[in-house]
């Protein structure tokens, strides 16, 4: 086994994600034939092979740093579930 | 010819010839919706009275000769791209009801061109799968063959071109996802190079592999939309800074001193037998035309699906945690905490397949993992980035199958993830590596199914790709087929 059903709980919980039973059996099962599968990486030798992350070599992308219009607040607030004309509103954080 | 037949560049030239007008075009093409959308089930959204609006301006401006690049021209955007006056779901529950605020900037270059945008179609939720099956409101079908999948996750946008519902469609491709369902639809279908074209107000899937691009009937189409998609835009710090050719001056250059690279891995074992010929006789066009046929070889392609696999989910991961309930989207408004509402929100809001790349994603980058896997696979990616640049010494073009079979019919693999996932293979590479690449109609199965040969560049080449596009496309005779709807 690749992955156990403890760790795909543990991992769900990273993510913010509530498993059925039944979705942690399955996931399990799923997530282990995948990483079962990817393991044929082990067969390479990478020592010393810098890694990508990107196929383009910009490093960095400047801008003049010019004030300009932003989005209006109520436009951004428009598509929150719950929202007042200020802010977005959330259960209570600290109790 | 009946309207919906024509391609994009004969309905310019009868609009811009004063043949027809915008407004007729458009209803035609809404007449067309009308009759097959109930089998081709592509749209998820359709804004006619949006597009007879625009249509009228694109009159006005046909009129006064200030018509641009697409003025009058019905197209379809896949559901992925943000639109200011159009729901944009993702093909997911969790976006239901979203409008954006702003549009994508390939949507304002289209209205500024004076296209027509009909609606938004159908696609895999956030792009993630091969079918468009995992689209949470409906799965659209191949207009080739009744019950067979349209390919994806650009599934929508291919459908919607081949059965006549639109001139041409916008799709995005992170691996494969305009390609395949393009060769699975008898389309043609571009991933333009990494940073070609400008990915703001694309929802992210993986940042290092998004690329929006076109899925038009033709090859002279797709240079046409290219023209219009290409270019820098400083709302995208990885778009580049670089002068766009005009493509469509490169499609009758002809075939001659062309090099095309055979890669022997991409023709192994599971190759359906018909996908094979098809592309060979495919191969053997270009080779009478002029080109040279070379042999080449990319070692590390039976990585691709494991690396794959490995930084898209770990990448999406990463991009969905956006999705928390607060500021768009669905919230479960019984959750009585904020960690319990970001929790019940995503697990409602999100389908299986979203679900299990955050999870493979946030196990492949948890700490104690991250160096064997994320670590791992980026470094791979590497030695197949290399592996294309060699090949691009002793070849101007690398050429393929796109898909390993034709269509299947919908629910083949929906309980096997990984199955489906090796049905990627053969177009996962070039989002890897960053290159272009695009499936043109090359034959057909003896099942009536559409086959598509892939051809790949070096990095900003696209060019090369619309020379040999077009040149198969003069040679395979096929491009006047119209599906059986």
């Amino acid at each position: 086994m690749k992955i156990t059903q403890e760790e795909v709980q543990k991992v769900a919980a990273l993510a913010r994600l509530d498993l059925t039973e039944k979705e942690v059996e399955q996931m399990t099962r799923q997530l282990d034939n995948i990483l079962s599968y990817v393991a044929k990486l082990d067969k390479l030798d990478t020592s010393g092979v810098p890694v990508t992350t990107h196929t383009q070599n910009i490093t960095n992308a400047f801008r003049a740093d010019e004030v300009r219009e932003s989005l209006a607040r109520d436009k951004a607030l428009a598509n929150g579930p719950r929202h007042n004309e200020d802010a977005f509103i959330v259960p209570k954080i600290i109790t | 010819m009946e309207l919906h037949n024509l391609t994009l560049q004969q309905a310019k030239d009868r609009l811009v010839a004063g043949d027809i007008t915008a407004t007729a075009l458009t209803n035609a093409f809404l007449k067309r919706i009308d009759q097959v959308e109930a089998s081709v089930k592509a749209f998820l959204s359709l804004h006619k009275n949006q597009a007879l609006k625009a249509a009228a301006q694109a009159d006005n401006r046909l009129q006064d000769g200030t018509g641009g690049a697409l003025c009058g021209l019905p197209l379809s955007l896949k559901d992925v791209l943000c639109t200011s006056t159009m729901p944009t779901t993702c093909g997911s529950k969790i976006l239901e009801g979203f409008t954006p605020p702003y549009d994508a900037t390939v949507v304002e270059k289209l209205k500024d061109a004076g296209a027509v945008l009909l609606g938004k179609v159908a696609m895999d939720e956030f792009a993630m799968g091969s079918t468009s099956e995992n689209c949470a409101y409906t799965v659209p079908e191949n207009p080739w063959k009744k019950g067979y999948v349209a390919g994806g996750s650009s599934g929508g946008s291919a459908a919607s071109v081949a059965a006549g519902e639109c001139l041409a469609s916008l799709g995005s491709d992170t691996g494969g996802s305009i390609r395949q369902p393009a060769s699975l639809c008898g389309i043609v279908g571009m991933k333009p190079t990494y940073g070609r074209v400008s990915r703001y107000g694309l929802v992210a899937f993986a940042s290092s592999l998004d690329q929006i691009g076109p899925l038009t009937r033709d090859v002279t189409d797709c240079a046409l939309m290219m023209n219009v998609l290409s270019g820098f835009d400083p709302h995208d710090s990885t778009s580049i800074q670089r002068d766009v050719p005009d493509f469509s001056s490169s499609l009758t250059d002809g075939m001659q001193g062309m090099r095309i690279g055979i890669p022997r891995e991409y023709f192994a074992e599971g190759l359906h037998p018909e996908v094979d010929s098809a592309v060979r006789e495919g191969i053997a066009m270009l080779k009478d035309a002029g080109a040279e046929i070379v042999d080449i070889s990319l070692p590390h392609t039976e990585y691709c699906v494991a690396v794959y696999y490995l930084i898209a989910p770990a990448e999406a991961s990463s991009n969905l945690a956006r999705f928390d309930g607060v500021r768009y989207g669905y919230r479960d408004t019984d959750a009585d905490s904020l960690i319990d509402m970001y929790k019940q929100s995503r697990s409602q809001g999100f389908g299986d397949e979203v679900k299990r790349r955050i999870l493979i994603g946030t196990y492949a980058l948890s700490s104690g993992y991250y160096d064997a896997y994320y670590m791992k696979a980026s470094q791979v990616r590497t030695l197949i980035k290399d592996d294309f640049s060699k090949a691009f010494n002793e070849c101007d073009l690398v050429v393929s199958p796109v898909s390993p079979t034709p269509a299947w019919e919908i629910g083949t693999h929906s309980q096997d993830p990984l199955a489906m996932y090796l049905s990627d293979i053969l177009t996962l590479s070039a989002n890897l590596a960053g290159i272009p690449g695009i499936s043109v109609p090359c034959g057909f199965s003896s099942n009536g199914l559409p086959i598509g040969m892939q051809m790949q560049a070096t990095h900003f080449n696209e060019a090369a790709l619309f020379r040999a596009a077009w040149n198969l496309e003069q040679q395979a005779g096929i491009k006047e087929k119209r599906p059986p709807l």
